[in-house]
């Protein structure tokens, strides 16, 4: 690696962090709204335009409340706990293409901070250590309902990494790669069959992963809530059961650290059910059209228009995302809490099964050459 | 006694159920009249018979109350401490008048238990202080009644 | 100048030392915790050797399920008490104890001291396997052409330790009636 490379991974780094920085706070806000007009309610409207700087006043909150350490925990993973939640959050979304490349020179430059060879899987690896986070911390506070949190929080990811890992081996069995940039770029080209049907040319729509994989999609995105924790799963935090779980002893910024963990997971895996099952930063039927009607009317150069073209996928890429993560709170104020045998049956009694079955009719299609 | 409902085979799938209440809870998002009030700005409307902060009417700057001791005989609350005293002109009347709020229930006998009709219950409902507050005769002689 | 070295014996002092808590602290969950970040730091030392399928697989795996597990049931059984504490435990054991550990180490020195240094590289060097599509993929194609029956074999062995488990579990629940 060169100056030229250093710079350029860094300036992504950059920018990704900066937009992980702002996704929390803005997903607080919007949690907030959305919970408030979903029941009727109007939610927080006073700071700034619509409320949005209601975040940045609960930030100025937490940074200033007492930050007490209680006497009856174990000091040293009680404080440990909240770094070790937030951590592996900041670090997944790296892997994740947020546009397709750009031609400098004769330089490639690829909108993702690191594609590494085993991309797909850095994700789950990382993603598995955030439950270390809710452990350490339901042990550390020293006490039963924290315990009870983290308990429930560790075989419930253990449950539905299982389902989430298999349903995503269609995927990978479909596009032949791990790496998300393949699979991102794969996802552009366009779908000529319907199961063993061959389909018009007027018919065809891009071979996006949800039209592939319609079971895989959603295995994987029931597993996802479990895996972030949200709402019809979200029993380690079961208010009404166990006051907040794993993170009842803790205030001040370290609850807010959690907090913040808990959006960051989400959008990460928004970004991930975008890229895979949505066609990553592939631009939506029509944005093409769009694109080379701006290129044509401002005459542009091919480098001007090749940048172009990058803000587009960058908003496809958002709109995407942002769908995901409005997704996320909208079930979150639709369903109510899982009872725990009930989580336990769906895991292993459907998820699994179900997400075995699709990878065998994933390989009968592609044995037969369907997909 | 517990009735097994026979659930159909779309129910039992759950998922048609879920985008059911999704497009429930999407309804509620954008259409729905929206229960809020925006209190400092509007207010709720409350009956003519809301019991708020006490007041003692007067009629030509001179109370009604004669320190009869009927309200604090009646309240069940005990909040209101009175020293009764005598005027020039023989008439009784409270030296001391006090009611202590943080006991007071809002009950309104005491209302109903003045025969002078002096003890009043008006429709403020602003009262949030940050001290323990006893309401003393000058306070309680300014006349923000409606009745 | 590289700086690989440095990342090496960082990482593997690191190792060492976890290790060292692993082994001599009381508490078990703190162990185990230990532990984890012993995991993460041979991970690390796997991707130094550019091997970076099986770093991710060694945190995947090692770091991201089984210690879970493990602390899952430290903690469920409230194994907070430590019931096999080697202070209190009988002199014999502990000379016992010693005696075997530093046989080991012995051991360990002996073999790595008498094993070559310098041996032919395989086929698999990092520029064969860059070449050849990446770690992943060279893998993935040994295991399911060369080596695919001791895999079907090593998942047959799993499934059938999977059923134990559950048969043994239900046989105690349901009072031999299973």
């Amino acid at each position: 690696m060169d100056t030229f490379d250093w710079i350029v991974t860094g300036a992504k780094a950059a920018f990704l962090v900066v937009i992980l920085l702002h996704v929390v706070p803005i997903m607080a806000w919007v949690e907030r709204r959305g919970s408030a007009l979903i029941q009727n309610r109007l939610g927080p409207n006073r700071v700034g335009p619509l409320g949005i700087f209601q975040s940045l006043a609960d930030a100025v909150k937490f940074i200033f409340k007492e930050d007490p350490v209680p006497g009856h925990v174990e000091p040293f993973y009680y404080v440990l706990a909240p770094l070790v939640s937030l951590v592996p959050a900041f670090m997944t979304f790296g892997v994740i293409p947020f546009a397709s490349s750009i031609q400098l020179g004769d330089r490639m430059i690829h909108f993702q901070v690191a594609d590494l060879n085993v991309g797909l899987l850095y994700v789950f690896s990382i993603a598995s250590l955030g439950v270390y986070g809710i452990i350490m911390a339901g042990w550390a506070s020293n006490n039963k309902y924290s315990m009870l949190g983290s308990l429930r929080s560790s075989s419930q990811m253990i449950s539905y990494e299982i389902s989430m890992g298999l349903s995503v081996i269609g995927i990978v069995m479909v596009f032949s790669s791990v790496k998300l940039g393949d699979i991102a770029t794969q996802q552009g080209e366009l779908l000529t069959h319907f199961g063993p049907l061959l389909l018009p040319e007027a018919l065809q729509f891009p071979r996006w992963g949800v039209f592939v994989q319609p079971v895989g999609f959603l295995i994987f995105l029931v597993s996802v809530f479990a895996e972030t924790n949200r709402l019809p799963f979200d029993l380690p935090e079961g208010e009404s059961e166990i006051i907040a779980g794993y993170h009842l002893e803790y205030g001040s910024m370290k609850f807010a650290m959690f907090m913040m963990a808990e959006y960051l997971n989400m959008f990460t895996a928004s970004g991930l059910l975008a890229t895979l099952y949505l066609g990553g930063w592939q631009l939506f039927p029509g944005m093409g059209y769009v694109l080379h009607e701006v290129q044509a009317y401002f005459q542009m150069s091919a480098l001007a228009g090749d940048w172009t073209r990058i803000v587009f996928e960058v908003v496809s890429f958002g709109i995407k995302v942002g769908f995901f993560m409005w997704f996320f709170v909208w079930v979150r104020w639709t369903l109510p809490r899982f009872r725990y045998d009930q989580l336990m049956d769906l895991g292993w009694k459907v998820m699994l099964p179900l997400s075995l079955a699709n990878i065998l009719i994933t390989s009968v299609f592609i044995f037969f050459g369907w997909v | 006694m517990l009735v097994k409902k026979k659930k159909g085979i779309f129910q039992e799938f759950y998922l048609v159920e879920i985008l059911k209440g999704l497009y429930i809870t999407f309804k509620n998002l954008f259409f729905a009249r929206k229960v809020t009030l925006q209190y400092p700005e509007e207010r709720r409307n409350y009956s003519e018979r809301f019991r708020g902060v006490h007041y003692i009417k007067a009629t030509n700057g001179v109370e009604n109350c004669t320190a009869c001791m009927l309200c604090p005989t009646v309240c069940p609350a005990e909040c209101i401490h009175i020293e009764a005293g005598e005027r020039a002109d023989k008439e009784k009347y409270p030296i001391r008048f006090e009611i202590d709020v943080l006991r007071c229930c809002f009950c309104g006998m005491c209302e109903e238990a003045c025969p002078k009709d002096a003890i009043k219950l008006s429709s403020i409902y602003e009262m949030s202080t940050t001290y323990r507050e006893v309401y003393d005769k000058s306070f309680l002689l300014e006349q923000r009644g409606n009745k | 100048m590289d700086i690989s070295p440095l990342f090496f014996y960082g990482l593997a002092g690191l190792a060492i030392a976890c290790s060292f808590w692993v082994v001599f602290n009381r508490n078990p969950v703190s162990s185990a915790f230990s532990l984890v970040l012993v995991f993460f730091s041979f991970a690390g030392i796997y991707a130094l050797l550019d091997a970076h399928l099986i770093a991710t697989l060694q945190i995947l795996v090692y770091a991201g399920a089984i210690m879970v597990l493990f602390i899952f049931v430290i903690m469920l059984l409230n194994a907070d008490i430590p019931s096999f504490d080697l202070a209190r435990s009988h002199l014999f054991v502990k000379c016992i104890a010693g005696f075997i550990s530093v046989l080991l180490f012995g051991l360990f020195t002996w073999v790595f001291q008498k094993s070559p240094n310098s041996r032919a590289l395989g086929p698999f060097t990092v520029e064969a396997i860059e070449a050849s599509g990446g770690n992943t993929q060279v893998l993935s194609e040994l295991l399911f052409s060369e080596y695919i029956l001791p895999f079907e074999l090593t998942s047959i062995l799993l499934l059938a330790a999977i059923v134990g488990a559950v048969a043994l579990a239900k046989r105690k629940l349901a009072g031999g009636r299973f």
